[in-house]
């Protein structure tokens, strides 16, 4: 692991906030391209999947932060409620440049949602991750308690709620969508492994 | 034989090359010195102003290239087109395998500029320059019993990505009722703007049904086939829910996953409105090869 500790201590000296600098700008950016012609003839679609697979890449890494910290000893934690919070920022832009500028009528919005199983799908995703966002905040840990945990453990069924929805609006036969869904369940996967080890250790000292 | 049909659209509504060629930087510098509001070659919105060059040959479906909307430009020109045969056999007179040009290389082209709607809610205008089918098969002889045509795209796995992965069961096949082929509407273009087609479009000869959904518009045609029974059609076979033997542009049936009321015209930019989508994508002429049939059933 020679590479762990020059990683933990660059994180050590990287702020947290950094982030939602990096996301903000980023998607300034991206929305510049589109408005500009740097995202091709058809730069609604772009924008929104663009917007649409950072989140879920943040998503992914936000899962990924508690498995490298016990597998492989990088300790990114700092930078979990960023990495969280910066993708609830691009699913929200996700869904207003669908909701504005693809759908363009409330109308059409809700007939898509009711209507159309991987709208649905994301819908349910954004509204899991609705409370999350408004509780990431030191206040509502501290007022929540131990039940801060277990809520924002609707990270995962969010996770995989934003796969299917990546899956099902695919035509045809897509590897990369499949690959997003197999990621995030090896991921989760890790944390039953973990529970399990954990449990192992606890079990002898009860006896 | 040609021109049986008009235009709806006449030579005013296409773009002189010099403009199509470099109509973004165009728009770009008006914007940029605030003299956008001249018009000029900027369209209004809706209008029927066909897309630019680069509008039709950066944003294409052909999975074959790949699956992203910029993969075929990037991946279509390493097909080499020089030398192409069709088969056209089934219930045809002349059956065989031609060069390309001793098959059309007599047919008279002409410019048909039609609207195209993609099944995915996107639409553009395009140029086309092409023959009419019905003089193809007339070249052929069609047999009596033949009341189908099946088509049939090249499948080159060293230079289709898309192929090697298998998105859909390639070869990609496509077919038309008899007399949706012998409409007057129905072209096997070769060129677009009076340019040869761009692989991306469907080098060398492709179909264009300008009422169906663009799916049905086969590229890169291998075969041509005369057959009495409805032939299989690629996604139909991958999702027969989603994608009918038919597939009529229709703004009352909806795909299973998105409505097809309304459609995106490319090229309107990034707060680019909506239009209507029209029944049988405005070609109403059609409506009476379907007289009887209840097109929800058969979408």
């Amino acid at each position: 692991m020679a590479l762990t500790d020059p990683i933990n201590s660059a994180a050590r000296r990287v702020p947290a906030w950094s982030l939602y600098i990096l996301g903000a700008a980023w998607a300034g950016w991206v929305f510049y391209l589109g408005a500009t012609g740097g995202l091709g003839v058809e730069p609604i679609e772009a924008l929104e999947h663009e917007y649409g697979a950072m989140a879920l890449k943040l998503l992914v890494v936000g899962l990924a932060i508690t498995p490298l910290r016990r597998f492989a000893g990088i300790n990114l934690m700092k930078f979990r409620r960023a990495v969280g919070v910066s993708a609830f920022f691009l699913v929200l832009a996700h869904l207003l440049v669908w909701a504005v500028l693809d759908v363009q009528s409330l109308d059409r919005i809700w007939a898509d949602i009711v209507k159309r199983p991987y709208v649905t799908v994301g819908m349910a995703g954004f509204l899991l991750l609705l409370p999350l966002a408004l509780t990431s905040n030191n206040r509502a840990v501290r007022r929540l308690g131990p039940k801060w945990r277990q809520l924002h453990k609707l990270t995962y069924p969010a996770a995989i709620l934003a796969a299917i929805h990546f899956i099902w609006l695919a035509k045809g036969f897509q590897i990369e969508p499949v690959v997003w869904l197999v990621v995030i369940c090896g991921l989760l996967a890790s944390r039953l492994r973990l529970g399990r080890a954990s449990n192992a250790r606890v079990a002898p000292s009860k006896g | 034989m040609a021109h049986r049909w008009i235009n709806d659209l006449t030579h005013d509504d296409v773009t002189p090359k010099a403009l199509w060629l470099n109509r973004r930087q165009l728009i770009a510098g008006l914007t940029a010195t605030g003299a956008a509001g001249l018009g000029g070659p900027v369209a209004a919105q809706g209008s029927l102003e066909p897309n630019t060059w680069e509008e039709i040959t950066t944003y294409n479906n052909f999975y074959e290239f790949g699956t992203g909307k910029g993969d075929p430009v990037q991946n279509a020109p390493a097909m080499d087109t020089s030398g192409w045969q069709v088969t056209v056999d089934g219930l045809v007179d002349n059956p065989g395998t031609y060069d390309l040009m001793d098959l059309i290389g007599d047919l008279e082209t002409e410019e048909r500029i039609y609207r195209f709607r993609c099944v995915e809610a996107w639409s553009m205008v395009i140029p086309w320059n092409g023959f009419e089918l019905a003089d193809l098969l007339a070249k052929v002889g069609v047999q009596d019993g033949a009341r189908y045509v099946a088509f049939e795209t090249a499948v080159i796995p060293e230079v289709m990505p898309g192929v090697r992965r298998r998105v859909l069961d390639f070869p990609y096949v496509e077919g038309l009722r008899l007399d949706e082929a012998m409409h007057p509407l129905t072209i096997m273009a070769t060129g677009i703007y009076g340019e040869p087609i761009p692989n991306q479009n469907g080098a060398p000869m492709r179909l264009v049904v300008p009422w169906k959904y663009g799916f049905k518009s086969i590229k890169s045609i291998v075969r041509i086939s005369l057959v009495a029974d409805q032939p299989p059609t690629s996604w139909n076979k991958a999702n027969a829910r989603e994608y009918g033997f038919y597939s009529n542009v229709n703004p009352n049936v909806d795909h299973p996953r998105w409505s097809q009321a309304t459609e995106r015209r490319i090229g309107g930019g990034i707060f680019s409105q909506r239009q209507d989508t029209l029944m049988f994508n405005g070609y109403d002429e059609v409506a009476g090869l379907y007289d009887g049939m209840d097109l929800t059933e058969f979408y």
